[in-house]
């Protein structure tokens, strides 16, 4: 059945999409609709009006799964769901395209040339500054100043047309007719032609979008997705040969390699003189940075402010063709998908932005179905499952060892013969270790059931050992100021500040997370325990006195009833704080529970994963809160009425 | 002989900064066995320090007070207590907080199951047995108070403004039941009030206290609660004796009252 489901995923993502969509707006018509009849008897103010109403439950809610489905791209994918793959082959001419692109200014807002000369330029300037600030002699300077006013003309020679040479000129515009011919086959509506039956074949067999791993399959499947990928390959060669091209003149060469040898004697000349090692560097780094700059300059990347033109022409023509040929594929891309776009790699295409890391409603559903399969699970143990467990394991864990220890007698020693006689003692042994045959009972396990049963044994102790301590404080001077310190010491600190201390103390399995949830738990119960046992009426404390009940039968019956309703409180503040707690303290450590697969997601980037933990974290805590208000509505019905 | 006995009953309160405030002043009374009284006075004359001594809640710091000539150590059973409201446990139904004496005793639980019905139907309230406590209105709340107290069958029956916190309707409809427990069960019955009236109807035996330090004022002998438990209460009001000693007594306390404040101007 799942896989049914699975198949027609984009439609029941559709479904529900302009279902909620419908509702929405239904909803909110209604819900003006009262406000507006309400409006002529209302007072503003009036607090019977923020009462709400379904609808706007449902409006909200609503909204919510809208906003999740939009964002996540769902919908784009549920309605367009070959989009991905052509935005895909879009992506790949982009990104073989972009180094030509980049030299122009398109995207950027310099030609390249122009701010390569700029930033140049700065450098130059920084060094005759500081060439004017330094102690070197006079002769020393000039020298230097001269190499770098050398370095400057031959940069700005490159901007020189008179410089440029006919070679360079006709390799761009031949890399400009190239271009233009890509452009003119990408207006070709037959091109590129039938495609081969193997290659159609393989990119039918591709995982479709968000099927698999490979978020988006990379092979075009379309005749638009063809073209595309045919063009990105063609450009991208293209391209290659765009970045061999150099503006460089035998004279610039010969410039440069007159500095280059005029840096290196006097590099030696400073090396060989009879200065101070301090001075000889403070010389040899400059020198050295005019080398730097030599080299920055030598591979002619600038050229002659008009040169490129016909490259820059062929750039735009062609990028005004392929936002034609996308056609609807640029409304898809803005609208559809927002906050992001497809990219592709050098292996793969996948989404980026909020498609990425939001992931989508019904991938999340399907990985929670996935791994609530017990044979699935994460990492080998099952979200939530049972398994067949011994009756003596469990006697053999309530009873402690030492009880064998105290039954007269001694364990008996092996006999000449090898064999051992079973005593008494031994046989007490084998029951308090479980070591007997018994019948098998199912029993919960799994990640979930681990984190339930850690809060539940946290918030145990703390009930059983927290009430006691808080009531005794409500009752006695004594205890009051004699704890109080004590409980105030810890209590303020963030649990999860204690967390590697205590993981340390008791180990990093259930143990240490145990006491860490008993310690929040203790402090909340012995707090809300104290509260409610100072809150009772001396009247009735007077009452039951004179009723002829004990001290131990007025706080059996008298105190501690009179402080359920802080206690209880105190349960419901403790569950969710213990859950908060334990979530982060399982991401410190430990090899099970919901916290250790979302640890184990983040590391691995499974946005999913995440997110359905995220989502089981937030109803398992709603759902203890649940049970925590039923309980207290079922067990204190009297609150607010003494 | 199980009379209440007080000699040069003396109460200071010491705060621990220091003050002192002397809430009781050489009080001497006998109340015998039987007998119905009823204590008047202005606020924060030492009507409740009186009674929580005699309840054993608090410790006399001089004099001596004696019931059945024992001296009072301690609250006990043989002298039950009714609060002007907010004693109930809520938690507990009015049957459980009506048998709440006998249970602590762990008495036999279907005498005890008998005995709730009884008083249940004494006080008026049969079949609310099962019904918890919070959803009853305040004069069914003083009932099930009453019943809870009586049920111990105790020698001394102390209320302190059992009915300041009732509506005018249900407060006579309980003072009539209070005679009527009085008439039919013989006990002894010190009531606290701060209403004249209530005070001249429910006493045999009235006190007037004054204030700073507390002290008996006044005493009383009244015919009105013997009268109430035949006639009907309305009418005894608007006798002659009864309005006059009402008047004389309203001036009394309205005197007091203006010495306070001139007192403390
Ligand atoms: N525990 C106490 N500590 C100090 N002062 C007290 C205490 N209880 C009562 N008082 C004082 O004793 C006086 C008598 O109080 P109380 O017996 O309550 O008067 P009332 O007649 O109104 O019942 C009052 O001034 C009160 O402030
Ligand atoms: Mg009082």
């Amino acid at each position: 059945m799942i896989s049914a489901i699975a198949e027609y995923r984009g439609v029941i993502v559709g479904t529900i999409f302009i279902a909620l969509i419908v509702g929405l707006i239904a909803a909110w018509i209604y819900g003006r609709k009262i406000i507006r009849t309400e409006k002529t008897d209302a007072v503003f103010g009036n607090p019977e009006r923020a009462l709400g109403g379904w609808y706007w439950v449902f409006a909200g809610v609503a909204s919510i799964l809208l906003i999740w489905f939009y964002f996540s791209w769902d919908a784009a994918r549920s309605f367009f769901p070959d989009a991905a793959n052509e935005l895909c082959q879009v992506a790949k001419v982009e990104s073989a395209m972009n180094p030509v692109r980049s030299t122009f200014p398109i995207q950027s807002r310099l030609l390249k040339g122009t701010s390569l000369l700029a930033r140049d330029n700065l450098q130059l300037d920084l060094l005759d500054k500081r060439l004017l600030r330094s102690k070197f002699t006079d002769d020393e300077k000039a020298t230097y100043g001269a190499a770098v006013g050398k370095l400057r003309a031959a940069l700005t020679s490159l901007a020189l047309p008179a410089n440029f040479s006919e070679q360079t000129a006709n390799d761009i515009q031949s890399i400009a007719d190239r271009i233009d011919a890509v452009t003119a086959s990408l207006a070709d509506p037959n091109f590129p032609g039938q495609a081969e039956p193997a290659e159609q074949a393989a990119a039918q067999a591709q995982a479709g979008w968000g099927e698999s791993s490979t978020e988006v399959p990379i092979k075009p499947t379309s005749d638009r997705g063809r073209k595309f990928d045919q063009v990105a390959k063609e450009i991208s060669t293209i391209a290659k040969d765009f970045s061999k091209v150099r503006n460089l003149s035998d004279d610039f060469k010969a410039t440069v390699a007159e500095l280059n040898a005029e840096i290196k004697t006097l590099q030696q000349e400073v090396t060989d003189s009879a200065l101070e090692a301090d001075e000889k560097e403070s010389r040899v780094k400059f020198i050295r940075q005019i080398g730097k700059l030599t080299k920055r300059i030598d591979d002619g990347t600038v050229f002659p402010p008009s040169a490129l033109d016909p490259v820059e022409g062929a750039v735009r023509r062609f990028e005004a063709e392929k936002s034609n040929q996308k056609g609807g594929l640029n409304y898809i891309d803005a609208l559809a998908m927002p906050a992001g776009t497809i990219v592709a790699g050098n292996t793969a295409c996948s989404e980026q932005g909020s498609g990425r890391w939001l992931p989508k409603p019904s991938d999340t559903l399907g990985t929670l179905v996935r791994i609530s399969n017990p044979d699935v699970g994460f990492k080998g143990i099952p979200l939530l499952w049972y398994e067949q467990k011994p009756v003596a394991e469990m006697v053999g864990f309530f009873i402690p060892d030492w009880v064998a220890d105290l039954v007269p007698g001694e364990y008996p020693r092996h006999q000449e013969d090898g064999q051992i006689n079973e005593n008494l003692k031994t046989r007490v042994l084998n029951v308090a270790t479980g070591n007997f045959p018994s019948i098998t009972v199912p029993v919960p396990m799994g990640h979930i059931w681990d984190s339930i049963l850690r809060v539940l044994a946290g918030l145990f102790l703390g009930i059983i050992l927290g009430v006691p301590l808080g009531l005794f404080m409500g009752l006695s001077r004594f205890a009051k100021g004699f704890f109080d310190p004590l409980i105030e010491l810890y209590r303020p600190v963030p649990p999860l500040a204690w967390a590697p201390l205590i993981l340390t103390i008791f180990g990093i399995q259930d143990d240490g997370k145990i006491f860490l949830l008993f310690m929040v738990a203790f402090a909340i119960m012995v707090i809300s325990a104290r509260t409610g046992a100072t809150g009772t009426q001396l009247s009735k404390i007077h009452a039951a006195h004179s009723l002829g009940a004990s001290r131990r039968q007025i706080i059996k019956e008298v105190i501690l009833p009179n402080s359920l309703p802080e206690i209880l409180t105190g349960i419901r503040i403790s569950i969710g704080v213990c859950w908060g707690t334990l979530v982060a303290a399982e991401m410190l450590a430990g090899t099970t529970g919901i916290g250790f697969v979302e640890n184990v997601a983040r590391k691995q980037s499974d946005y999913e994963i995440i997110w359905v933990t995220i989502i089981l974290l937030g109803v398992l805590g709603l759902l203890f809160d649940l049970i925590m208000r039923w309980i207290i509505t079922r067990t204190i019905p009297w609150r607010g009425k003494g | 002989m199980s009379d209440l006995v007080a000699s040069s009953l003396d109460m200071t309160f010491s705060a621990p900064n220091g003050e002192s405030v002397h809430a009781l002043q050489n009080v001497n009374f006998t109340l015998k066995e039987g007998e119905l009284l009823s204590v008047l006075g202005p606020s924060g004359c030492g009507k409740t320090t009186l009674l929580n001594i005699i309840a054993g809640f608090l410790r006399p710091t001089g004099g001596s007070i004696k019931l059945n000539n024992t001296e009072i150590d301690g609250p006990g059973v043989e002298r039950g207590m009714v609060f002007q409201q907010g004693a109930l446990f809520e938690w507990l139904t009015v049957a459980e907080n009506v048998n709440f004496g006998l249970r602590m005793k762990k008495n036999n639980k279907k005498e005890t199951a008998a005995k709730v019905e009884e008083w249940l139907e004494i006080v008026g309230l049969q079949g609310f047995g099962e019904t918890p406590t919070y959803q009853l209105s305040g004069g069914m709340q003083q009932r099930v108070a009453l019943a809870r107290c009586l049920i111990n069958d105790p020698d001394l029956i102390l209320m302190d403004e059992p009915l300041g916190a009732l509506d005018a309707l249900t407060r006579e409809k309980m003072q009539s039941l209070v005679l009527k427990i009085w008439k039919e069960t013989g006990k002894t019955i010190m009531i606290i009030t701060h209403s004249v009236e209530e005070a001249l109807l429910l006493g045999e035996r009235l006190f007037v206290m004054a204030p700073r330090p507390g002290r008996l004022h006044k005493e009383y002998n009244l015919p009105f609660a013997e009268m109430g438990l035949q006639g009907d209460l309305r009418e005894i009001k608007n006798d002659p004796q009864f309005v006059s000693n009402r008047e004389e007594i309203l001036s009394m306390i309205w005197n007091m009252e203006e010495e306070i404040m001139g007192k403390s101007n």
